[in-house]
């Protein structure tokens, strides 16, 4: 299982991926920078972590979105290699059209930092297949832009499809429809905000994240 | 020549910070004020060669998300101080 992390200046989530990634698959994963124009070769598994990327300038995500790596990255998707975008990981993959809708400023304008308690709307995913339905799961969230916005055209083709795969069971930021994640058409695309890399060991306060990168790496 | 780019939330996207200017404003007892929206200014530098047609290409591919925002383009030749 060969895997990466795109790093962009202002990511500050991309060594945690790293290891949770390596936790599981047992394999360090590459480690790429934005700057890049390839990628290496036969990767299964694509990361876009969380952070700041470019400060935020223009709109979070906006830059890193248009930078070198992203092209190839467009390409691995449409080829079907899985990409797993987390809090500005998702909002840089709405700006390159991976993914529909945006992410816009908190409806309260605060930032949110805590544990989020969510429903696993989707478990028929290969992100989520190691999960059950009825059982809530918690994982820490850490943003100012999580407040997902669609019109409702979109958000009713969204939830038709089964593409909201994440839920907050309590509204955190304003998100249409409570939505923290959701995952493309192909189903080889997840954008979510709560971070599952930062919950993958007990010391960590728990481990609802563990499943995540399991289902995703098994 | 200057430009400017005035990129503005679509009706009907809630914006929150235009909320809390709002809310500011009228907790130092403004009164009036019906609604705030706020956006963004950007001037660019342009040679005159560059057509509307391609400010308006930067719009759609970076300036503005249009998921979420519109824009406007003021160009030099419109009286000053006014939104094309």
């Amino acid at each position: 299982m060969q895997s990466a992390v795109i790093v962009f200046p202002g990511s500050n989530c991309d060594r945690d991926m790293a290891v949770a990634l390596e936790t599981v698959s047992g394999q360090k994963p590459h480690m790429v920078w934005h700057g890049d124009s390839e990628l290496p070769a036969g990767l299964d598994v694509i990361a876009i972590p969380g952070g700041f990327s470019y400060g935020d300038y223009l709109r979070s995500g906006a830059m890193a979105s248009r930078s070198n790596i992203i092209k190839p990255v467009i390409e691995a998707a449409n080829r079907g290699v899985k990409i797993l975008g987390v809090c500005n990981g998702f909002q840089i993959l709405t700006e390159t059209g991976l993914l529909p809708g945006a992410l816009m400023r908190n409806s309260n304008i605060h930032f949110v930092c805590k544990d989020a308690e969510l429903d696993v709307v989707n478990t028929d995913t290969i992100f989520t297949s190691g999960y059950d339905s009825n059982a809530p799961i918690t994982i820490p969230v850490a943003h100012h832009d999580g407040n997902f916005f669609a019109d409702d055209e979109t958000l009713d083709r969204l939830e038709n499809q089964n593409q909201i795969v994440f839920r907050y069971r309590n509204d955190i930021n304003g998100s249409s429809r409570n939505i923290a994640g959701i995952i493309n058409e192909a189903g080889n695309v997840l954008g979510m905000m709560p971070h599952p890399e930062r919950a993958i060991d007990k010391k960590h306060g728990g481990t609802d994240g563990l499943a995540l990168f399991e289902s995703l790496l098994g | 020549m200057k430009v400017r780019i005035f990129v503005t939330l679509k009706d009907g996207v809630l914006d929150p910070q235009g909320k809390a200017i709002h809310h500011a404003l009228e907790s130092l007892d403004f009164s009036g004020v019906n609604d705030v929206r706020a956006g963004k200014l950007i001037e660019l530098d342009l040679d005159p060669s560059v057509s509307r047609e391609e400010i308006e290409k930067m719009c759609d591919k970076l300036l503005a998300n249009t998921v979420i925002e519109n824009y406007d383009i003021e160009m030099p030749e419109a009286a000053p101080g006014t939104v094309s």
